[in-house]
């Protein structure tokens, strides 16, 4: 049995781009997140409903994540002050599997997706492995974690959809993207460049998917995917799924 | 968790209550569609300290349900639009209820949905002989999906007609689930016992809908779907109410319960058992938070035993 019930404390809580937020929630123990990979799910004041946010990295006690102000959920959690006691849920969900990755991963990030790949890049070099990070962005100004990514060891490229940083276009624009060397590749972003990378990429890999959640732990139902192995709850049985589990409509 | 609910009052608070023969060690029972089929619950604590558990609503065939997105929210609740997602009754049966049984050791709540009357008979024959079932909870209340679930409990007629021919291929107490979404619901509920209904579970949820005014489109895939949470407890108090003192058979009361304090009060509005529902997705630990505080709640209003307060008022 687990625990997923926690009460975090914000260490900090930063404004990154116009729409980007870095939040560090600590803990009073190590140990909460169990994969990367994972999420929480975070109690937000005059909400009904949790949000759920990736997790980007872990250090010890401290939790990092990475979220967008989308709307006033989001907005909400942007103003919590250093010191706010957060109720959060956690560990949610199964995580990236680090050890199909072969020599040299590929790990694609789609704007606030790129969050969650930062602690699997961290975990693949702790291993030996050698990961080709591509992060793409809308401009210029959205792009972030691109350095943090860099200071992890990976090697790191940038695309932007209007040209505005490294290569124009999408993450599959990236010539290492199509690199016969990659082993394997690690996806998170919006669901038309997941169903792209599926349909596209020769090799094997995982896709993390994002949905509307009630829940977060594997009751509601209310975010499901359609598999080989029927529908699965993408909250309990993801968010990371195999590119072959996965049947596309 | 630590979940020995008797421990810390003395004397000892009765909790228990009897549901037409089956006995509950407490009223509490997590409503379906809420929690899954119970066993992944018990990853986060043990489940064993719940009175029963209402499975995810069950149809003869496999269903995967409505598009998403299928939830919405607002301040004090929120909308589901699943649609009767299920394995269908024979896995639920085969695969299912025995992942259950490992982690539950009570009597459970079978919520069973359906079509046609013929769907409704065949699904309900099929759960009826699972041991572990105490209940079968008719489920003609569903607002998700279309020509079943709640059109069937929308009509005195349909629900007499779906109650009775379900009632002569079962052998466990046959509870129908009813939905708020009726001019009458007194009329609805009568023409349940009136067939033979062992009793009754209200409410189901409230038809809703949510408009993302960006967009200018329905939040809900599915445009509209079941509205649940605090906001719609009124409303189930009364219904509990008014029905608990129009029939003489025994009511699950269900709808917005979130406290140890909501539970009493729906028990004075006639339920014998309570469900909670939207308050476990909100926070997994809503049941054993409300069982451990029901001793307290009950030595603050001077009630000794739980079943003693049933439509008191």
């Amino acid at each position: 049995m687990t625990n997923i019930a926690h009460k975090l404390r914000v260490a900090e809580n930063l404004r990154l781009t116009s729409r980007t937020w870095k939040m560090v929630l600590e803990a009073d123990h190590e140990g909460i997140i169990t994969a990367p990979g994972q999420f929480v799910n975070l109690e937000v004041e005059g909400k009904f409903l949790r949000r759920p946010i990736s997790v980007c990295g872990v250090d010890g006690r401290r939790i990092t994540l990475l979220y967008d102000v989308v709307g006033e959920g989001t907005y909400e959690m942007s103003q919590w002050p250093v010191g706010y006691v957060a109720d959060v849920l956690a560990p949610l969900g199964n995580g990236f599997d680090p050890s199909r990755s072969g020599d040299s991963p590929l790990l694609l990030g789609g704007g606030i997706g790129v969050a969650p790949l930062y602690q699997l890049a961290r975990e693949l070099v702790a291993l030996g492995r050698r990961p080709v990070v591509i992060l793409g962005f809308n401009t210029a100004d959205d792009v972030v974690w691109e350095e943090e990514f860099r200071q992890a060891g990976a090697e790191v490229y940038v695309a932007t959809v209007d040209g505005s940083r490294g290569t124009k276009g999408f993450v599959t624009d990236v010539p290492a993207c199509t690199d016969p060397a990659r082993t394997y590749f690690y996806a998170c972003g919006p669901l038309p460049m997941l169903r792209a990378l599926s349909d596209s990429m020769p090799i094997g890999g995982e896709l993390s998917l994002e949905a509307r959640m009630a829940c977060g732990f594997g009751v509601c139902m209310c975010c499901v995917v359609q598999t080989a192995d029927g529908p699965k709850g993408i909250c309990k049985k993801g968010p990371v799924f195999r590119k072959e589990e996965l049947i596309w409509k | 968790m630590e979940m020995n609910v008797n421990a810390t009052a003395a004397p000892a608070r009765d909790l228990s209550v009897t549901l037409s023969g089956v006995r509950l060690q407490n009223p509490v029972i997590p409503a379906s569609g809420c929690f899954g089929f119970g066993y992944v619950m018990a990853e986060y604590y043990d489940i064993d300290c719940l009175g029963s558990i209402s499975i995810k609503g069950t149809t003869l065939n496999s269903r995967f349900g409505n598009p998403l997105p299928r939830t919405a929210e607002c301040p004090a609740g929120m909308i589901n639009s699943v649609g009767l997602q299920n394995p269908g009754v024979d896995k639920v049966v085969e695969v299912e209820l025995p992942k259950l049984r490992e982690v539950f050791h009570q009597p459970i709540v079978a919520n069973i949905s359906g079509f046609s009357v013929d769907e409704y008979v065949e699904a309900c024959r099929r759960i009826d002989g699972a041991e572990q079932v105490g209940i079968i909870e008719l489920n003609v209340s569903c607002p998700n999906v279309h020509g079943g679930g709640m059109s069937f409990g929308t009509s005195c007629e349909s629900v007499a007609e779906v109650t009775r021919a379900v009632k002569a291929v079962t052998t466990k107490p046959l509870y129908v689930k009813l939905s708020p979404n009726v001019t009458d619901i007194v009329s609805i509920a009568r023409a349940a016992e009136d067939a033979g209904a062992d009793g009754l579970c209200l409410i189901n949820t409230l038809l809703g809908m949510r408009i993302d005014v960006k967009t200018r489109r329905p939040v809900v895939a599915n445009v509209m779907g079941g509205f649940s949470g605090p906001a719609i407890f009124p409303v189930a108090v009364r219904m509990v109410y008014q029905v608990s003192k129009a029939c003489s058979i025994p009511v699950m009361g269900c709808g917005g319960v979130s406290s140890a304090r909501d539970v009493i009060e729906m028990m004075m509005a006639g339920a014998t058992a309570v469900q909670v529902g939207a308050a476990n997705l909100r926070d997994p630990y809503a049941c054993p938070k409300i069982i451990k505080a029901l001793p307290e709640e009950m030595e603050r209003l001077g009630i000794d035993r739980l079943s003693d307060i049933i439509g008191c008022v």
